[in-house]
């Protein structure tokens, strides 16, 4: 796969190293702090294992059709000499407007990096609270639960603006500062040298890590003889065991499509983006399915035997009402403060999980860079410096205004629903139309199957054609009528919130001043023309 | 009584303490298909022959891409 031959690009064009180079980049971009807290969360509080079904039937009819989708226009994209979602647009449906839904492509990742860098510092900032004992502390274990709430609200500044910027908060900052060193170093290695070899090993390790803890929680058994229900069994049973009845409510089957789309990173911008480094013959298929199911992977089998379980025996039955940051920043240290044994115990393997967190978020935040790394440099005809330099400018404002508005952490919320939920959404739709209305399905099946060691069925294309845009806008029309109201209200309510908002609109204005300005650039080249010329 | 609450109850026997009879084998079938799955797609991507490289390109197998090379 190691060549500089390409599709159309220039000299030096990057390409992935090895098949399974790519596979693990694109799964490492999307397991993330959502398969091990997110999806066990949502799976309690919908039904337990009754969530299962939507959550496959999810998985086969809208997850992986859209990520072969995706996959497939990210290549084609590449072999046209284009890396960068406006530009793999252009190609796939020639229209002028094409590129400008290719912003959307660029902000979400974008202004995504701008938050997940912050959380990502919190896994890594609470690996190193560990090494030191300060989490498993004799003061902060006396008070229970309510010490490590505490310890998780000071951490990250929520009880007012500014907080992380204050004297003894510094902290954390110099933690964000250490990802973004440790994220930009990779983004400038480029994808074979950075990416990719960071991938092959990072992926690995966490897989050890995982099993580790794995191993550990459900050796537990029954920890307080006086609570017999809190024993392994029992967590694996309030994780596990089906309420059917939860399956007639259209709130379950929301959860679960919104966490497969979520948990695969299908419309994030990123894998259309990966796939282009592919060759013209180069399979998709078969990556793009074993991509996702190394993803279900980490969420089902990992994820669904660590997290729930493991709080539930120390922590009883209120941990099904966690969110995900309490959940995993506020229940588990928790949970590791408890452990059997000396408080070393607790200390190591609290440790290896939030280390393993990091490490699951920085192979997703690398990615999230390189979409807008790839526009700057053929939209621009920038070096790697030049573009890593100001890509690091503006992640920087991003992700300072998030650390500065921290009360209620209400920066962060906002950016996640509007860019993180409702515009991935918007995008994913916007994919599937390209998909099965502008490059044609027919078209797409040939593309796809050009080098693949599988086959799709062809009732896959039809669905991506007819099913899946409906099935999204019904998931979208869902999610917005049961969050929207109340992140509307935020913003007539909240200065920070508005904010935020109007953030993300200077963002996305930047943005689409560039495209345009690239696309002219392209059009002079002769890189990009369209059916009406 | 519907259809949703009577396979409720079934699920509800608990002779294991705690993960009832419906859970375990929610959990047996999921685990499961997931493991072979990435199992058969593993498999698949190891028994591959490894990627030819094209008959035009004659060069070492880690080529530099020139990423960090071409900095002014």
């Amino acid at each position: 796969m190691a060549n500089q031959e390409t599709g159309g690009g220039g000299a030096g064009k990057e390409q992935w190293a090895s098949r399974i180079g790519v596979i693990l980049a694109v799964a490492g971009s999307a397991v993330g702090l959502g398969n091990f807290l997110r999806f066990p969360g949502q799976a309690a509080q919908n039904g337990g294992g009754a969530f299962l079904l939507p959550y496959f039937i999810s998985l086969l009819v809208l997850g992986i059709p859209l990520c072969w989708a995706e996959w497939t226009m990210g290549r084609y994209g590449g072999t046209k000499g284009f890396n960068s979602a406006p530009g793999i647009y252009s190609m796939i449906w020639r229209n002028r407007a094409a590129k400008y839904f290719g912003a959307i492509a660029l902000m979400i990742p974008l202004v995504i990096y701008m938050y997940y860098v912050v959380i990502e510092a919190w896994c890594l900032g609470y690996a190193i609270k560990y090494i030191t004992g300060a989490l498993v502390a004799a003061d902060i274990k006396a008070e229970g639960p309510a010490g490590y709430d505490t310890f998780f609200e000071q951490f990250v500044g929520s009880g007012e603006h500014g907080a992380n910027f204050s004297g003894g908060n510094l902290f954390l900052l110099g933690v964000v500062a250490l990802a973004f060193v440790l994220n930009f170093t990779l983004i400038y290695r480029g994808v074979t040298r950075g990416i990719e070899r960071f991938c092959r090993i990072a992926m690995p390790v966490m897989v050890i890590l995982a099993l580790i803890v794995l191993v550990r929680v459900l050796t537990l058994g029954t920890p307080d003889p006086a609570k017999p229900d809190q024993s392994v069994l029992g967590g694996l049973g309030f994780m596990w065991n089906p309420q059917f009845e939860k399956l007639g409510d259209f709130k379950t089957w929301l959860a679960a499509s919104g966490q497969i789309f979520f948990s695969l990173s299908v419309g994030f911008g990123i894998i259309i983006n990966y796939a282009s480094y592919l060759r013209r013959n180069d399979d998709v298929v078969l990556s793009g399915l074993t991509s996702s199911s190394m993803n279900e992977f980490f969420e089902v089998v990992l994820g669904g035997l660590i997290t729930i379980p493991a709080a539930f025996i120390f922590l009883g039955a209120a941990v099904g009402e966690k969110g995900t940051f309490a959940l995993g920043f506020e229940s588990l240290p928790n949970v590791f403060a408890l452990m059997p044994g000396p408080a070393l115990v607790g200390q190591l393997f609290g440790f290896l999980w939030f280390f393993m967190l990091f490490i699951a978020a920085i192979t997703s935040s690398v990615s999230m860079l390189q979409p807008v790394i790839a526009f700057l440099e053929e939209g621009f005809g920038l070096r790697r410096h030049a573009s890593a330099a100001i890509l690091g400018l503006i992640t920087l404002l991003g992700c300072g205004f998030v650390l500065y508005f921290s009360k209620g952490l209400v920066a962060l919320d906002t950016f996640d629903f509007w860019v993180g939920s409702v515009l991935l959404f918007v995008l994913a739709l916007i994919q599937s139309l390209l998909y099965g209305w502008a490059f044609g399905i027919k078209r797409g099946a040939t593309e796809a199957h050009r080098g693949a060691h599988i086959r799709i069925p062809h009732f896959v294309q039809l669905m991506l054609k007819y099913v899946v845009p409906i099935y999204l806008i019904v998931v979208l029309v869902g999610f917005c009528y049961q969050n929207l109201p109340e992140y509307a209200a935020k913003i007539s309510e909240n200065p920070a919130a508005l904010g935020s908002i109007l953030f993300i609109a200077a963002v996305l204005i930047m943005l689409l001043l560039l495209v345009r300005i690239a696309g002219r650039r392209w059009e002079a080249e002769g890189r990009l023309t369209y059916d009406d010329d | 009584m519907d259809v949703l609450q009577t396979v409720s109850l079934f699920a509800e026997a608990a002779p294991t303490g705690g993960l009832s009879t419906a859970g375990l084998v929610v959990m047996c079938v999921s685990i499961g298909a997931v493991l072979c799955l990435v199992s058969f797609c593993l498999y698949k991507v190891f028994s591959l022959p490894p990627v030819e490289v094209e008959e035009h390109v004659k060069g070492p197998l880690e080529i530099d891409t020139g990423d960090v090379s071409d900095a002014d």
